[in-house]
């Protein structure tokens, strides 16, 4: 089976006419609304029950509700992740559940097990059905098998290289979603129980405390008890440990485009609404002007800058590009410095005047070097001047969390903007 | 009562011999080109004669096909499977789909266990695998006693429980130990660090030692402690579990040969006088423990815990 056709020629100029969904993460109403604000196709929430992710905060099902009334305004859907895999204590309530979020509007579940699949198709049939990355699914023919079974969409395993997804997608006709962006796990998803060996945490479950990214000392065992086991490192090397670098796939956006991949997943329901912004509104720009103008595009350099502005872990194209090495791990110090933070939320801007609203979201000062950006304007950046308080009266910084203040912004600004800070490290 | 199967992994063909004469019912063999964390490799002439020792003896073999493929590997299965039937395997065990819709296209008659080691987690999904195809569900050891009573009463596929030795708890593509040393700038030449190295990862506020590994399929870290269950056979005997394993991986062959004949009389003793059993059961623990080799405690896994999520 050949892949369908991707582009056309209009006007003498090529231009793509299967455009990717762009599918963002949120873990509540606020993310979810400038998820959709800054250009998801499609937003993906948690549930109070059966998904992973069971700290970060999830959705009740009238929020739900609010959440797909907000996204059907701007045509994006709304898809609920049921990713766990349950145990039979965990099978009570589940048909209700499934209704309930059926009845909320909701376009899909995100689903690994197949016990929530064959309920949501017996007792919620209008729900669309996507096979979780949870199942590790690396090959065609298992592709098929879901298909078979009935499924709408297969997320792919994050272990998928370019050439293995363009046979999946030349072997089967079923949609494929895949990763690129965001945080992953070092191991195939849903094959690794180290949590709940080492601290009684269930991560099939939700329950997964990272221990694979703890510091570890790599021995070899002697044979004789009365030898002490070898260290495989010297003083001077940094502890074994299995910290992969968080995904980036800027750059293989158009190759993802051009094998037809049907939607473009970004991670990270536990994350900002100022990284969910950011992320979104950078492969927005970029989905946008590869199927528009596909030959002459290229990636903007700003555009990579962009996405290092929320980057708190490095980054690499892991799977997709090869098979990652040593250098897509972190060893030793696993974070980096962020050399930006989330400072303000545009709120209200008055054309006649120039001032801004904003509500704080971090520390800032007369001075500061700020940046604004958002769906709507060309980001810029300035020197913040007086702050006045919302009675009028000047303040020497906004050092309250949500405090409402007012300053003068070089140019046009809307609301749902943000503003972020500039960094100075010593 | 019915006896369960008394199921282990040998590590080379000459074990087939030894590890029945010590009361194994059933071994479970392989190649890692298809299977996952076997105790020995057996290419398809070993598969071959092990299954012709095993069936003169009576004894059953399965083999591994639990292996994650990706699109290279899909092409190998048709081949395998048909070699598999021609030589009367008694079952082909597999975690992922493609294989069930290979068998069903090359060998149709071929007996299918389910595993997959980690997400066998409740009674309706082994039935879903067993409306599939599979006629034998292996379930994940993260689940404790109470949930695999409650799964047995419930499935209409058989049911295979571990009872002895080390379990996986974690399986990456990347080659993490080759990238450490790569990292460290040393060993620049790209091989793989098998188990006969007998590396562990040493975590120093558990004071646990993890079994590390890698082969074709990535790298493999494994329990710090090995289940052993001799001594608490009994709800698992009455419920009729169908098939209890003891894995035999990076253990020599004489302590399997001694486990495998420790938990044979514990079978055959509690099936035919429980009483007598509960009179031995502390002697046949204390006999393992005795045994136990280098850095390897014993528990009983997760059949009396509880996990949280
Ligand atoms: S411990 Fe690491 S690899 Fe395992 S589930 Fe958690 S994040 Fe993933």
């Amino acid at each position: 089976m050949a892949i369908e056709n991707i582009s056309t020629v209009k006007d003498g100029k090529r231009v793509i006419v299967k455009k990717p969904e762009l599918l963002a993460p949120a873990g509540n109403l606020e993310k979810l609304k400038i998820a959709v604000r800054y250009g998801a196709d499609a937003v993906y929430i948690g549930g109070q029950e059966f998904g992973l992710r069971s700290n970060a905060d999830n959705f009740s099902i009238e929020e739900m509700r609010e959440g797909v009334e907000f996204a059907r305004q701007y045509g994006a859907k709304i898809y609920v992740t049921t990713n766990i895999y349950a145990h039979n204590e965990n099978m009570d309530g589940l048909e209700e559940y499934l209704q309930a979020i059926e009845d909320a509007g909701v376009t899909g579940i995100i689903v690994a097990d197949p016990l929530i699949i064959e309920t949501c198709k017996r007792v919620a049939p209008r729900l669309e059905v996507h096979l979780s990355t949870q199942q590790s699914v690396t090959n065609w023919k298992a592709v098929q098998f879901w298909k078979e079974e009935g499924l709408d969409r297969v997320v792919l395993a994050r272990e998928t290289s370019h050439e293995e997804i363009k046979q999946i997608k030349e072997h089967v006709d079923v949609e494929i979603e895949s990763f690129i962006h965001g945080a992953m796990c070092i191991s195939y998803s849903g094959r690794c129980v180290l949590s709940n060996h080492m601290t009684a945490r269930d991560s099939n479950r939700g329950g997964c405390c990272q221990s694979c990214r703890w510091d570890y000392d790599l021995m070899k065992q002697t044979d004789d008890a009365n030898y002490p086991d070898i260290p495989m490192f010297s003083e001077q090397d940094a502890p074994f440990a299995m910290s992969p670098k968080d995904l980036n796939l800027i750059l293989s956006i158009p190759k993802m485009i051009d094998i037809g991949i049907d939607c473009l997943k970004i991670e990270g329901r536990m994350k900002s609404i100022h990284y969910v912004a950011t992320v979104v509104s950078v492969y927005r720009k970029v989905i946008d002007a590869y199927c528009e103008d596909p030959d002459h595009f290229e990636v903007k350099k700003e555009w990579i800058d962009e996405l290092d502005k929320c980057a708190n872990r490095d980054t690499a194209p892991a799977f997709y590009e090869g098979t990652p090495g040593y250098q897509e791990q972190m060893y030793g110090n696993h974070s980096k410095k962020t050399n930006y933070v989330f400072a303000g939320l545009v709120l209200d801007y008055d054309t006649q005047t120039g001032i801004a609203t904003i509500q704080q979201r971090n520390h800032f000062k007369p001075g500061d070097k700020i940046e604004f950006f958002g769906p709507d304007i060309q980001g810029f950046s300035q020197t913040a001047g007086t702050i006045w308080d919302d009675s009028g009266n000047e303040i020497d910084a906004a050092r309250h969390p949500l405090q409402i203040v007012k300053m003068k912004v070089d140019q046009q600004v809307f609301p749902y903007n943000m503003m972020r800070k500039e960094l100075k490290w010593q | 009562m019915k006896k369960p199967e008394l199921l282990v992994t040998p590590s080379s063909v000459d074990d087939i011999e030894r590890l029945s004469e010590a009361g194994a019912d059933a071994f479970l063999v392989g190649e890692e080109h298809f299977g996952l964390r076997l105790a020995g490799e057996f290419k398809r002439e070993d598969v071959k004669e092990s299954i012709k020792i095993a069936h003169a003896k009576n004894k059953k073999v399965y083999v591994a096909m639990n292996a994650l493929y990706h699109n290279d590997r899909v092409e190998d299965l048709a081949d395998y499977i048909a070699f598999l039937q021609l030589v009367e395997a008694d079952a082909i065990v597999f975690g992922d789909p493609a294989v069930l819709m290979t068998v069903k296209e090359v060998a149709p008659n071929m007996k299918l266990h389910w595993n997959t080691e980690t997400t066998a987690t409740n009674w309706y999904t082994c039935n879903y695998w067993g409306r599939k195809g599979a006629k034998r569900a292996v379930l994940a050891r993260e689940i404790n006693l109470d949930a695999v009573l409650e799964t047995k009463e419930h499935a209409e596929v058989e049911i295979e429980v571990q009872i002895h030795g080390m379990t996986s708890m974690f399986q990456s593509k990347r080659m993490l130990i080759g990238n450490y040393y790569r990292y460290q700038g040393k060993n620049l030449k790209i091989e793989r660090h098998g188990k006969e190295e007998a590396l562990y990862l040493y975590d120093p506020e558990r004071d646990n030692r993890y079994p590390i590994f890698e082969d074709v399929n990535g790298t493999h870290i494994m329990s710090p402690n090995d289940i052993c269950m001799i001594d608490e056979l009994d709800e698992l005997l009455d419920a009729e579990i169908d098939s209890v394993k003891i894995e035999g991986i990076l253990k020599s062959p004489d302590y399997n040969e001694k486990v495998v004949s420790l938990y044979r009389k514990a079978i055959d003793v509690y099936t035919e006088n429980p009483d007598e059993y509960f009179n031995i059961k502390d002697n046949l623990y204390a006999e393992i423990e005795a045994i136990q080799p280098k850095n390897r405690k014993l528990d009983t896994g997760f059949f009396f815990k509880e996990t949280v999520y």
